[in-house]
């Protein structure tokens, strides 16, 4: 997105849409009741989980308004007093080292010796989960987790959501871990 | 002492911060650093190449153009700005370090980047993974089915496709519909429940683009334009980015 919006101006390209977020639209769609998300699932459980801000999406694009909605969202959907922030956060957070092609460019070495300050961040809040809502932030966080064996999961809003809304399904589970593995599924209609 | 050793080292003349000020709004700013080390104190990539942004801003004011352009810390650095968000004097080093990335031989680049770059770059799609139209198409449409197949609910899931006038374009990065394409149906579902109005494009779907990051131009330059159409020629109000 970051690619798209500089590369609009850089480059002075005539168009006529506007660029928006799903973290907005999420945000927006729960203020005004369309998704129905909830964080009873988790009332009992008392799962724990952190957020990554994004850098493409916070610090370098919409800043900490963006940052809000995340936390909006995120606490919709896991319960207040389930989220916990890292530090530093929002536009001030550190890059998980999975952006500016560090994934592509065969250096995983030093990707990894990057990424361990952002592992020690997420270690340091004791979440079992850390919400990703980059695909850069996910595949790295997630590589981070198994490299230096932290244990947490990396995950999408998309699963978290649907999860809350008990419409997930069994092949979109990939990335929970078994602890939420059998939480509120919406089996196939062979097994019903 | 130090110091005025590394001047000498560095004495001849050099250009390439010049250069790269010459590109920036207010030269970036790169020649008033306190040396403050607020940069260096937040960046990941502190110690990687014993370099830091600080020390590499540094030695690119002092002309120590062999050694910081030949360096591969420019390609450990992620480009996040967090530097300039902290910088009392606002300096550009990712900017800096983007003009190094750009001042090596597109060939000698590294391989990893070089490639998604050029993969973006065979098909409309502007996919990284190679996916082409058809290919994106057809797992579109081969996930939907047996969503609707199997899922109590979701009979009447959508996942459209080139819909004109749909309010929102909806791009995807490569990964869901090349090696993972179950996930793209939580995101399907959440549109679903409420009611968005939102189309895919066979062309300009892909989210990534590593040309960026390469360093390269043109064929960042490239990808946006093909983008920026397929979004127009739908007629779409909004590009919608996803996580
Ligand atoms: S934060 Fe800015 S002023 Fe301080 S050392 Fe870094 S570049 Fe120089
Ligand atoms: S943009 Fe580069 S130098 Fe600046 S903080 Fe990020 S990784 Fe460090």
């Amino acid at each position: 997105m970051f690619a798209v919006r500089v590369g609009l101006q850089k480059f002075n390209i005539p168009h006529k849409f506007e660029i928006e977020s799903i973290i907005t639209l999420y945000a927006r769609w729960i203020r005004e009741g369309k998704l129905k998300v909830n964080s009873d699932w988790n009332k009992e459980r008392k799962i724990k989980f952190t957020v990554q801000d994004p850098c493409q999406l916070v610090r370098k694009t919409f800043g900490d308004p963006m940052a809000e909605d995340l936390r909006y969202v995120t606490k919709a959907v896991v319960g207040e007093e389930n989220f916990i922030e890292m530090t530093p956060n929002r536009s001030n957070n550190y890059c998980c080292g999975g952006g500016g092609g560090f994934l592509q460019n065969g250096m995983p070495e030093a990707r990894r010796a990057f990424g361990k300050v952002k592992y020690d961040q997420i270690m340091a809040t004791g979440a079992q989960y850390a919400i990703t809502p980059c695909h850069n932030c996910h595949s790295q966080i997630h590589d981070l987790s198994e490299y230096y064996e932290g244990g947490y999961h990396s995950v999408h809003l998309w699963t978290l959501i649907c999860l809350s809304m008990g419409i997930l399904g069994e092949n979109e589970r990939e990335y929970l871990g078994e602890d939420l593995a059998d939480v509120d599924v919406l089996y196939s209609k062979e097994e019903q | 002492m130090a110091e005025e050793a590394i001047k000498l080292g560095g004495k001849k003349k050099s250009t390439f911060i010049d250069q790269v000020k010459g590109l920036l709004p207010d030269g970036g700013n790169l020649n008033l650093c306190l040396t403050c080390g607020a940069c260096s104190s937040g960046c990941p990539a502190t110690g990687l190449e014993g370099m830091d942004p600080r020390k590499f801003l540094r030695m690119a004011a002092l002309g120590m153009d062999d050694e910081v352009l030949s360096s591969d810390w420019a390609w450990m650095c992620t480009l996040c700005m967090r530097c300039i968000y902290v910088c009392p004097m606002k300096i550009d080093i990712p900017q800096l370090v983007f003009n190094v990335r750009k001042s090596r031989p597109r060939e000698e680049r590294p391989k990893g980047i070089l490639g998604s770059c050029d993969m973006a770059l065979k098909h409309d799609t502007c996919s990284a993974m190679g996916a082409s139209e058809e290919d994106f198409q057809f797992v579109v449409e081969d996930v939907l089915e047996e969503v609707r197949e199997t899922q109590p609910g979701f009979e009447n899931l959508e996942a459209p496709i080139n819909k004109k006038g749909a309010e929102y374009f909806l791009n995807q990065n490569s990964r869901e519909p090349v090696t993972e394409p179950d996930e793209m149906v939580p995101l399907w579902k959440i549109l679903h429940s409420v009611g968005a109005d939102w189309t895919y494009g066979t062309k300009g779907w892909a989210a990534e683009n590593y040309c960026l990051f390469m360093a390269d131009l043109e064929n960042w330059e490239h990808i946006v334009r093909v983008k920026a159409k397929a979004v127009d020629d739908l007629g779409c109000k909004y590009w919608l980015n996803t996580e």
